[in-house]
């Protein structure tokens, strides 16, 4: 008797659920347009690209009808997620050495490979912050307790920051008032809250933060390397052909100025 | 590294804990024995970072707590100090992200207590403090150590709020699991492998002594 009404009360509610699971594979399945399939390709970016990418994606999307899904990150966590495999087809570092690693592995196609733009480093402050900082210099002294940038063992723009600090003889005194983001979003954070009296982040990355920080001063172009962005096909990626037309997209004169409007720099 | 991860992750876990315990078990008698409005409501708030996404947790802490926080900013026109980036940052987000697993299994524990003994104590005048450490909580006390080895286990490995609110400070604020995050990421996989070993095997010793502990105890009395 017993099992017989708990056959009875689960019966109902069961089926609704299998129909509900049978009614979400479906409308996935159909979800592709018109008969044909529709391609996607799947693009890992560095952090720093998150605004830019996104607008390039959805001209690149109205063009060519390929779909395009953003996985961003720090360039170091999406090269290992390549290394371990992940199902990426166009790779966009923000530094050299992450694609370089790949590339000495074999995991990307070199001939797809591009230097797409440039950036500059430069000093964050809150931007109602009291506290008056007027160049590098500044930075040595009590006053800025702690100071926020990427973390150098992760993050492209952690190690360029690393080799300013030092080459202008200031990492001595500051390792030990730093705080290490993950990635330059959330270094930007840290300095647009205000829990950092100042950061070291992207040019292109302040106007992500609109008003509520405010750049003191660039780093000396010499003061580390050049800051460029490689981008590459993934060698292990099923959509060769579209992920070279997105790379050819970002090349392309609309792809450039969308960077430019977005602060990165021309790579000459 | 990885000794300065582990010491700091045993302190931060430690003082997490024993925090848990004493607001936790409290919490949860107020929950047992209490009848107020919205007694369920506390309960459900305290169980909220169980289900919520750690990031949204930490989030919320970020709001109350930062130099502009809801909390934080007094804090910090008071003193010129911020909880945020100390290691007591990351003792709060392990503890705040302990408590439910605390206040649930204490709960469960205090209500399973035959009220029988409690009125028998009461009825021998003795008052409620006196009933509540000699009759209840002895008596709950299974349920109450579990609460307490799942609260550790759970602060031991709390990994988002605590990247939110404390960040990745090394010496300062990286814990076990922000150290091994950083590992893997910057691809040295070996301090990793032993960093999780570590972790893995501290994890399963604490439970696995604890749940003896309590069989034993339990065992010999009964």
């Amino acid at each position: 008797m017993k099992a017989h009404f708990f056959e009875r009360r689960l019966c109902l509610p069961g089926i609704l659920l299998l129909s509900l699971l049978g009614f979400a594979c479906r409308s996935s399945e159909t979800e592709k347009p018109g008969g044909e399939t529709a391609k996607e390709i799947i693009v890992s970016a560095a952090a720093s690209l998150q605004d830019v990418f996104r607008e390039i994606g959805r001209q690149f999307e109205t063009r060519t009808g390929t779909r395009v899904s953003f996985n961003f990150g720090a360039s170091g966590a999406l090269q290992r997620q390549i290394e371990s495999g992940a199902p990426v087809d166009v790779f966009a570092s923000a530094g050299r050495p992450q694609m370089d690693a790949l590339a000495s592995q074999g995991l990307i196609t070199p001939e797809s490979r591009r230097d797409f733009t440039g950036n500059a480093l430069v000093l964050v402050v809150p931007a109602d912050q009291a506290l008056e900082l007027k160049s590098f210099a500044d930075l040595d002294g009590a006053k800025v307790k702690r100071l926020a940038m990427g973390n150098p063992k992760t993050v492209p723009v952690g190690q360029y920051s690393e080799q300013s600090l030092t080459r202008l003889g200031l990492w001595q005194q500051l390792q030990s008032r730093v705080v290490l983001g993950e990635d330059v979003r959330q270094v930007l954070d840290y300095v647009a809250r205000g829990e950092v009296e100042a950061g070291l982040v992207y040019a292109s990355d302040v106007r992500a933060a609109d008003s509520r920080v405010r750049i003191v001063a660039r780093t000396p172009a010499n003061s580390h390397d050049p800051i460029f962005y490689p981008i590459a096909v993934v060698r292990a990626s099923r959509q060769p052909e579209a992920s070279r037309s997105f790379i050819d997209a970002v090349m392309s004169d609309e792809g450039q100025r969308s960077l430019e409007k977005y602060g990165f720099e021309r790579v000459r | 590294m990885i000794w300065s991860a582990l010491r700091l992750s045993l302190i931060v876990t430690v003082v997490a804990t024993s925090l848990v315990v004493v607001i936790g078990t409290a919490c949860a008698f107020i929950l047992a024995k209490g009848k107020f409005r919205g007694r369920e409501l506390l309960d459900a708030v305290i169980t909220l970072p169980l289900v919520l996404p750690p990031t949204v947790t930490g989030y919320y802490l970020i709001v109350l707590l930062g130099r502009r926080g809801l909390i934080g900013s007094y804090l910090y026109e008071l003193t010129g100090w911020s909880v945020v980036f100390t290691w007591w940052a990351a003792v709060i987000a392990a503890a705040v992200m302990a408590l439910p697993l605390m206040v649930k299994s204490a709960r469960a524990a205090i209500e399973s207590v035959n009220p029988q003994y409690e009125l028998a104590s009461y009825t021998l005048g003795k008052g409620r403090a006196e009933t509540f450490f000699r009759i209840t909580l002895p008596l709950a006390r299974r349920g109450i150590f579990a609460g307490i080895v799942l609260s550790f286990a759970r602060a031991l490995g709390e990994f988002g709020a605590t990247l939110m609110l404390a960040g990745n400070i090394p010496g300062k604020t990286q814990t076990m699991p922000l150290a091994i995050y950083e590992t893997v990421v910057a691809g040295e996989n070996k301090q990793a492998q032993i960093l999780a070993l570590i972790l893995t095997a501290l994890s399963l010793t604490a439970i696995y002594v604890t749940n003896k502990l309590a069989n034993s105890r339990t065992a010999g009395l009964y």
